[in-house]
């Protein structure tokens, strides 16, 4: 059995006092320790801005031409605190609680918490960065809501909320940059962690310029990589988005959670034909405004204007009086593709339902949605070239973001010491299901607030830079890497690298998506072991491994998912319970809602590499509920 | 529909580049730019040649990495859309279609259709920020900020960094990237404090990057994705003239 090593107390207390108790390093000797930070989305750019601050020796490396272009920077909607500026009834304990259940009583009461409590310190500084935040007529902070509260308590800035933070924590990080305490590597792509004695010790990576796989040894790393819903092939996710840094940390004994929990949204723009390369996202946000509707008659292709008030169904309203359109994105993605799978789907191929604004048009009138969803509809008009503001947005549901990743204890450490994990690739808070803006706070929270302190704890009982590159451990993983790199190469096949992604993505999401079967998940490990030997042995990657070149890059992003594939279908069906964005179709209550086995199933569970076609070892870490009752979700 | 592309294609930084003629058959009007460049590239690779190397990661007009110069303009022919916004409905059946690089003298070619940008990395390093620390900040609601002030913020600070206004201006100039900056700490009551110094370190960096001056060719808003206003950059010179006379100047 594992430990989160959650400290003990009342809830309220438990940060503040654990706190008190880590270990510091004297400011004289911060320098002389080296940390590497891995990506420069919001969790990287924060942690590495805040650790430079401190005075460590911070190495950063992110696989983007610029640290300011992770892919944080396409959230939209919004970010949540308990501010409760808008004096609704929020607090820290609603946040927590909206929080918990919102991820299905999959999370750690501890870590919740400590979320909700930071949250409040997080607008703070953004707003002192510059963050340039929506603000009401007086000047105050303006809310909006999101899913799955029925509070308002999402902090924006227009519909690009993610760049804005993006750019609050690069600006910062640019500052550290420039002072010398942060040393800056873009384009460059992590492909290994070092480990010497159970420490993690450095990483391997590839100048994506040079080609030259190269390595940096360090007194601790800090994994800050993002989520793997690239998995799929097609998702909301940056094109660079993958699962290479935290699988290779898997390969080297970091334990991986929960992989199976991955969130489908509700409302992205529908696919248009096998061309298609990526989903696009329209932001959560809408639901405020937008009302989700689909013709009450089988494929009927009349223009939705055309369609009387009495010829439609508000199915969200109808089914989910209590939360409407805001139902959480489990359950809203799961109704849309129930009503396509019935036939009332609208648009090529029925897969697709309307997200209807005319009701806020007559409501608010067409300049005031414009200024809160205006860059969203212009989005919407050039992929669809269709108008929203004249007829109804088509979506449907896509992969969006992980919840699973590498399993962290309460200080954000893997059990390999000195391996910290940061943002979404890290499974620490969201349980089964993320609730809408509470990544962004998630990713902030770890690298502004929460690294700074338990790093420390870390380095404090260490000798710094006892291990250098020159150690066995990085010369053969060295080696290794550009083996692998030669064999890819020389495989000179006859399939590109996109083919078997895309192939892979359909496999996972037909059989390991949003709704999973023994079946189904069974079939679904046979196909991608035969893709998996089928791409080892047919794949072609035309270039050199010295140069720039990217099908290269992606050809080991996609090596990696068609392992990691696996572990999510073999974690998807050890599960043997729906929770969340897990559905089982064995497992649903009689009005085809998620049904929860808490006795046998309110654990982690965290998978244990054991080498190359041997089963992995699951790992269960308990989950204890001491300040909340495990309810049946319901937001009727 | 079918298109004829040339293509600029280059190795490497110091090998000379030259366009290439290619074929685009097949395309669907649903198409991204970029999606109909896939479709070219994997008809490369299954010849066993290399396919065009060009930079992109969000596909969604907000990260600044996509970066081409379609037919004489960078991004293309569309206003406010990014390269990998554009999409195949916007060309007809038959058409010719040039791609190229940026093409600035802060901007070296890497590969193909892919250049360095640290340059702009560098001008935000020279003060693109408020000088705050992690921590100990004031409640967010305890200063005020205008609707207005805010907005005209915002309005700055949607700049992606792609770099098309510099590839766009005649002389090379980042004056539009670094207006955006200084326009959008300036508006605010945080990033007043270090405005003088902040205006004249970042001009100082834009001159030391390589980039040329600014002569108010507005090419630069022209082809701006996200249309950040020609105003910021009278902004930036009002600033840099105000920061002359209150300031010191010993930097
Ligand atoms: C379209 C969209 C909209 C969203 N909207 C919202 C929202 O409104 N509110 C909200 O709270 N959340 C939202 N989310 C979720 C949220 O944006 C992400 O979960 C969050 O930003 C992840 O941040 P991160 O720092 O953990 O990782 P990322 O931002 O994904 O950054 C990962 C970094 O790691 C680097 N990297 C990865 N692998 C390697 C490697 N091997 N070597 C080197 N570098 C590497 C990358 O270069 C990148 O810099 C949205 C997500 C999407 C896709
Ligand atoms: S790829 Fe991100 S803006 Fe074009």
């Amino acid at each position: 059995m594992i430990n989160g090593k959650c400290p003990p107390g009342p809830l309220e207390e438990k940060w503040e006092k654990h706190k008190d108790g880590l270990m510091l390093v004297n400011p004289a000797n911060k320098r002389r320790y080296r940390i590497i930070v891995v990506g420069a989305g919001l969790a990287g750019a924060s942690a590495a801005s805040t650790l430079g601050e401190l005075g460590y020796n911070v190495e950063a490396f992110c696989f983007q031409d610029s640290p300011r272009r992770g892919h944080s920077i396409a959230a939209q909607g919004g970010i949540n605190a308990a501010k409760n500026y808008p004096n609704d009834g929020d607090s820290i304990f609603r946040l927590f609680y909206d929080t918990i259940k919102g991820g299905d009583f999959r999370s750690r009461e501890a870590n919740v918490y400590r979320l909700a409590s930071i949250s409040n310190n997080i607008i703070d500084q953004c707003v002192a960065q510059g963050v340039p935040f929506a603000r009401d007529y007086a000047g105050y902070l303006d809310n909006r809501s999101f899913g799955g509260a029925q509070v308002s308590r999402t902090f924006y800035a227009r519909g690009q909320t993610g760049q804005q933070l993006l750019i609050g924590a690069y600006s910062a990080l640019s500052r550290q940059i420039k002072s010398g305490t942060v040393r800056f590597f873009p384009r460059t792509e992590m492909l290994d962690l070092v480990v010497v004695d159970g420490s993690a010790k450095g990483i391997i990576y590839r100048d994506l310029v040079s080609g030259k796989i190269a390595s940096r040894a360090a007194d601790a790393v800090c994994l800050c990589t993002g989520g793997y819903a690239n998995v799929y092939f097609l998702s909301t996710n940056a094109m660079g988005s993958n699962v290479t840094a935290a699988f290779r940390a898997y390969k080297r004994g970091a334990l991986f959670a929960n992989p199976c929990y991955t969130q489908i949204h509700p409302t992205c723009v529908p696919v248009t034909g096998d061309h298609q390369s990526k989903l696009t996202l329209m932001s959560e946000s809408l639901r405020n405004d937008g009302r989700v509707w689909v013709p009450v008659v089988k494929g009927d292709e009349r223009l939705p204007r055309d369609i009387s008030e009495d010829e439609r169904d508000y199915f969200l309203e109808r089914r989910y009086p209590g939360f409407g359109n805001l139902t959480p994105r489990d359950i809203a993605s799961r109704a849309a593709k129930d009503a396509c799978d019935k036939g009332y789907g609208v648009g090529p191929g029925g897969r697709g339902v309307f997200l209807d604004f005319a009701e806020a048009i007559g409501r608010l009138g067409e300049a005031e949605v414009r200024r809160r969803y205006g860059n969203l509809f212009d989005m919407y008009q050039k992929i669809t070239g269709e108008d929203a503001y004249e007829r109804p947005m088509r979506i449907y549901p896509a992969p969006h973001y992980t919840m699973g990743g590498l399993w962290v204890d309460y200080n954000l450490e893997s059990n390999i010491k000195g391996l910290f994990v940061l943002g979404e690739a890290n499974f620490s808070d969201h349980g089964a299901n993320r609730l809408g803006a509470s990544a962004l706070m998630q990713g902030l929270a770890d690298g502004y607030f929460i690294i700074p302190y338990t790093i420390a704890d870390h380095l404090a009982r260490i000798k710094p830079g006892v291990v250098s590159t020159d150690h066995e451990a990085f010369v053969g993983s060295v080696k290794e890497t550009n083996e692998r790199v030669e064999k890819l190469l020389s495989i000179n096949g006859k399939r590109s690298v996109t083919d078997y992604h895309r192939d892979l993505g359909a496999i996972m999401w037909d059989l390991v998506g949003m709704e999973r079967s023994e079946d189904g998940l069974n079939e679904a490990i046979k196909k991608i072991r035969a893709l998996r030997n089928e791409f080892w042995d047919n794949v072609k990657i035309t270039g050199e491994p010295d140069e720039l070149n990217q099908e290269l890059e992606k050809a080991g992003r996609v090596a990696d998912f068609l392992e990691f594939g696996e572990l999510m279908a073999l974690d998807a069906l050890e599960r043997k319970e729906s929770c969340g964005g897990h559905f089982r179709s064995e497992y649903q209550t009689v009005d085809g809602e998620a049904l929860r086995d808490d006795s046998n199933y309110a654990h982690v569970s965290a998978w244990e590499y054991k080498g190359t076609d041997k089963r992995p070892f699951l790992h269960s870490e308990p989950l204890e509920f001491e300040n909340v009752d495990l309810v049946m979700r319901s937001y009727k | 529909m079918d298109l004829s592309l040339f293509v600029w294609r280059q190795q490497a930084p110091d090998v000379q580049g030259e366009m290439v003629a290619y074929s685009a058959k097949g395309i669907s009007e649903d198409m991204s730019f970029l999606e109909m460049l896939d479709v070219v590239n994997e008809g490369l690779i299954s010849n066993g040649e290399v396919p065009i190397a060009f930079d992109h990661d969000c596909r969604e007009g907000i990260c600044g990495t996509c970066s081409q110069v379609i037919n004489g303009v960078p991004h293309g022919p569309m206003e406010r859309t990014t390269v990998c916004q554009l999409h195949m409905r916007n060309f007809k059946d038959g058409d010719t279609i040039f791609i190229e690089p940026l093409r600035a003298k802060a901007f070296p070619i890497l590969k193909d259709l892919i250049v360095d940008r640290g340059a702009l990395d560098r001008i935000i390093q020279e003060g693109g920020y408020i000088s705050v620390h992690t921590g100990g900040v004031p409640d967010a609601n305890s200063v005020l900020i205008s609707r207005k002030d805010a907005e005209t913020a915002m309005d700055a600070s949607e700049c992606i960094g792609c770099g098309a206004c510099v590839a766009a201006c005649p002389n090379g100039s980042a004056m539009l990237f670094t207006a955006s900056k200084v326009s959008h700490l300036a508006a605010l009551p945080q990033g007043k404090i270090e405005a003088d110094q902040r205006v004249r370190s970042m001009t100082n960096a834009m001159k030391k990057e390589q980039f040329g001056n600014c002569s108010n060719h507005y090419e630069c808003n022209a082809v701006c994705p996200k249309g950040v206003k020609i105003s910021f950059i009278a902004k930036l010179n009002r600033e840099f003239i105000k920061s002359m006379i209150s300031g010191d100047s010993s930097d």
